[in-house]
């Protein structure tokens, strides 16, 4: 046990590492210098140049490298050359509203999929079960900002049920907040769900088809009680996969549906750091994702130990 | 004595607005917002209600002294921050922080009067050595290249705390306009320490929350000098796909769209009465620019070629819905000198393909590099195909805007053609006057007009300017597609709207509510 988590923080720190290098490599070769944007088309050189200098832009690229590895592993983010403000608080408030949403649209995702993909496996052979599979299909293909349009124009220009877009911080306006997290939710996490409930329906196949459910069966449960009772925790174990891989395509998807739903979020803020070639913003925003998948990834390995029992005894 | 003085107050827009709707939503807000003394139960012209703007470019920081783009004056000038003089509707120069000023006989010294009472949002008086030290900043700690317009003054004397003396090395028509843009706004000395997030103004209104990303609210001032602005406070909302902020406006989210990008969505507005649409002229010019140095467009034949092959009025209609002027020049109809030089090439493509075999260079590729923005990228594929069509090869490539656009094209200057939109006002000689600007035209011709314009009388400068626009028309220094329109959509009962985009500010102290 102990073994195998050592074994896979080692993973997870060596994949850090890499993925920072690859990260800062391809900041540096964007086109566009970025203290020339950040001063925008009439700026003169000498003023140029200078903000080159205030932010070590001219530095050998090593040392910015470093500067930049030790600024994020001691939670010091420096301060944007486009903005002039200090990045962590900003990035902090920014990646709050992501983790709203993608939370958010990952229960929408689960409640859907979880009875939906059982009801279709414990259904599989019936027309119930073959329509529930279509319509999951059709989910899988539409894209989340797709959905995300069609349901503004429905239900908030047309039947003028919710806001079109906006956000508002809980604290706030806690009605209103809702109000705006109805339809990104909803977008976000329908298609996931549709994935989801996909994976849902072969795993309960799977586990419907094993040995010790015919024994449950025999001892006289219910198809529905032997399920619920023997069936549904192994099933789970392919399902957390999934869903940990979900939380990361989540976190991606959310970049785009931020920009339909005018959300403050991660993904809106990586935007248009990259177009105002922020390059230090885009870096962190960047690496902060790529260390929230990697750990969600960890996590889910732990996870399995939790689920499955049979794993905490052998060393995988 | 040819003293010119000039005395006219601020005008006052007086809107009589409290009827019982204001009077209803004053009394829903008053238990969250911050109620102001001047409620709108005694008929005055202000109301505790709140208005949302919805506008494209957000300002990355708030410090247009070193930070370039629209977008900071846009949000801050006149309404934060207030100029000694501001230009007004009808393009005149009008008082503002200087109630009057005179100009001496030989037109290097200006005396302007200041108005008693104002205040910073800090609390600092306004006086004549703050307008001094505003005069001296641009010159000594500014960085963009605007402050260049400062460069004409000699020395800056604050004669009493009321009277302000600027002496110029020479005679400049052009100084007094440019005070009415960004480079004018007045600082305090206390007020400047973090210009990029705290802002302090004279002005009717101060920023009072700033969400990035998403918005930036203003509040009234209450202890502002002049007449106070009708909305309690005003939050300007930024959208950067042009579709969500007409849903935004369509589901209530937002009042008034400030800047419409998308004109082909203006018929949903026009259609229904609980908007209005305002349609008006602005100062970018969408300029087919052309590299004059090198490459195929040095040739003056093939410039006049592109000139003729390029039927204005369809590509408008094609790439902007019909909506925006045609200019032949760099002059937006609100100038002084506007001509209509729309006729200077009328669009002939016979004359355009003759026009290409002689110059002898029919065989280049020309590249035409667009910035990725709305207008350059659908203008672009129109502007194409109609060159293509009297023999032009055209390579069209698209550059994100703005990083990769301004590196190549910009600073570079590697490209043949490009399209983008100038929009600082009077920006003829910032854009051709200058032989390393990344058109690569600056004649001395256009340069020796440009600067006795300048030093000119006024109806010289008139003359001066209108030749200078006809030289450049003439040489075909670059192609002018259309004026970019001014469109405003709003509720219906919104007053106070500019019909032109004519300063630098979206100006929302004269907003209101119609009763």
């Amino acid at each position: 046990m102990a073994l195998r988590v050592l074994k896979r923080l080692g993973i997870l720190l060596g994949s850090l590492l890499v993925s920072s290098v690859i990260v800062f490599a391809f900041m540096a070769v964007l086109p566009g210098d970025p203290a020339r944007v950040a001063l925008g088309v009439n700026a003169s050189e000498s003023a140029v140049a200078q903000v080159r200098e205030q932010f070590g832009l001219d530095r050998p690229l090593v040392v910015q490298y470093a500067d930049w590895v030790q600024g994020m592993a001691t939670f010091d983010l420096g301060t944007s050359y486009v903005s002039r403000a200090p990045i962590g608080p900003q990035v902090a408030d920014r990646f709050l509203v992501t983790l709203w949403l993608v939370a958010t649209a990952m229960v929408v995702a689960v409640v859907i999929a979880i009875p939906v993909g059982t009801l279709m496996a414990v259904r599989h052979r019936t027309v119930s079960g073959v329509v529930l599979s279509a319509i999951s299909q059709v989910g899988v293909a539409v894209p989340a900002f797709l959905a995300g349009i069609l349901l503004i124009t429905v239900f908030a220009v047309k039947l003028g049920w919710l806001p079109a877009n906006g956000w508002t911080p809980p604290a706030e306006d806690p009605v209103m907040f809702l109000e705006q997290l109805v339809l990104p939710a909803i977008s976000l996490g329908l298609v996931q769900g549709a994935v989801l409930t996909r994976y849902v329906r072969s795993a309960v196949l799977d586990v419907l088809r094993e040995d010790y459910l015919r024994t449950a069966r025999a001892k006289g449960l219910r198809p529905g009680q032997a399920l619920r009772r023997h069936g549904l925790r192994n099933a789970a174990v392919p399902v957390v996969t999934v869903l940990g891989l979900q939380l990361a395509t989540l976190l991606i998807g959310a970049v785009v549906v931020e920009r339909v739903f005018v959300i403050p979020g991660l993904g809106s803020l990586l935007l248009d750091s990259v177009s105002n070639r922020d390059l230090i913003v885009v870096q962190d925003v960047v690496m902060i994702l790529v260390v929230a998948v990697l750990l969600v990834n960890f996590l889910v390995d732990l996870l399995y130990v939790v689920i499955d029992p049979r794993l905490r005894a052998g060393d995988a | 004595m040819t003293k010119v003085k000039y005395h006219t107050r601020k005008p006052s827009t007086v809107v009589v607005a409290t009827t019982a709707a204001s009077l209803l939503l004053a009394a829903c807000s008053a238990g969250s917002g911050p109620g102001t003394g001047s409620d709108g139960g005694e008929g005055s012209a202000t109301s505790d209600e709140q208005l949302v703007v919805g506008l494209v470019a957000e300002p990355a920081n708030l410090d247009f002294t070193t930070t370039d783009g629209a977008a900071i004056p846009q949000a801050l000038l006149y309404n934060v921050y207030e100029n000694l003089v501001e230009v007004d509707q009808g393009g005149e120069i009008v008082p503002a922080l200087a109630e009057s000023w005179e100009v001496s006989e030989d037109r290097t010294t200006y005396t302007f009067q200041l108005v008693e009472g104002a205040t910073f949002s800090n609390g600092e008086e306004f006086t004549a050595e703050d307008a001094k030290f505003s005069i001296e900043q641009v010159q000594q700690d500014w960085t963009i290249s605007l402050k260049a317009a400062m460069d004409v003054v000699e020395s800056v004397q604050a004669v009493s705390p009321t009277e302000l003396e600027v002496t110029l090395k020479q005679p400049s028509n052009d100084w007094l306009y440019r005070m009415t843009t960004r480079i004018g706004a007045m600082f305090d000395e206390q007020g400047v320490q973090d210009l990029a997030n705290d802002p302090v103004g004279t002005g009717p209104y101060d920023v009072s929350e700033r969400v990035r990303g998403d918005s930036l609210t203003l509040s009234r001032n209450d202890d502002y000098w002049g007449e106070a602005p009708y909305f309690e406070s005003v939050t300007l909302k930024y959208f950067k796909d042009p579709t969500a902020l007409n849903n935004a406006l369509l589901s209530d989210t937002i009042d008034v769209i400030g800047t419409v990008q998308s004109p082909e969505s203006l018929d949903q507005f026009e259609s229904n009465d609980e908007y209005q649409v305002i349609e008006g002229t602005t100062n970018g010019e969408v300029v087919l620019s052309m590299n004059n140095e090198s490459g195929p467009m040095a040739n003056e034949q093939v410039r006049q070629a592109v000139r003729q092959a390029i039927d204005h009025q369809a590509l408008v209609d094609t790439c902007w819905a019909g909506r925006g002027e045609l200019i032949g020049s760099m002059v937006p109809p609100t100038d002084p000198w506007y001509e209509d030089l729309t006729d200077t090439y009328p669009y002939d493509p016979d004359a355009a393909r003759d026009l290409l075999e002689q110059s002898g260079e029919a065989s280049e590729t020309i590249r035409l590099r667009l910035p990725s923005l709305p207008y350059a990228t659908s203008c672009g594929t129109v502007v194409k195909s109609q060159l293509e069509e009297v023999g032009f090869t055209v390579e069209l490539d698209q550059l994100e805007f703005p990083a990769a656009w301004l590196s190549t094209v910009f600073t570079n200057a590697d490209y043949d053609m490009s399209i983008v939109a100038h929009v600082e006002p009077r920006d003829m000689g910032a854009v051709f006057g200058d032989p390393d600007y990344y058109t690569k035209y600056g004649t001395q011709e256009f340069q020796d007009l440009l600067a006795q314009a300048d030093q000119g009388s006024v109806e010289e400068q008139v003359e001066l300017t209108q030749d200078a626009a006809q030289l450049l028309s003439e040489d075909a220094a670059a192609d002018w597609l259309f004026l970019l329109p001014n469109l405003i959509v709003a509720e219906a009962d919104i007053t106070g709207l500019p019909e032109n985009a004519i300063s630098e500010s979206f100006d929302v102290t004269e907003l209101g509510r119609e009763s």
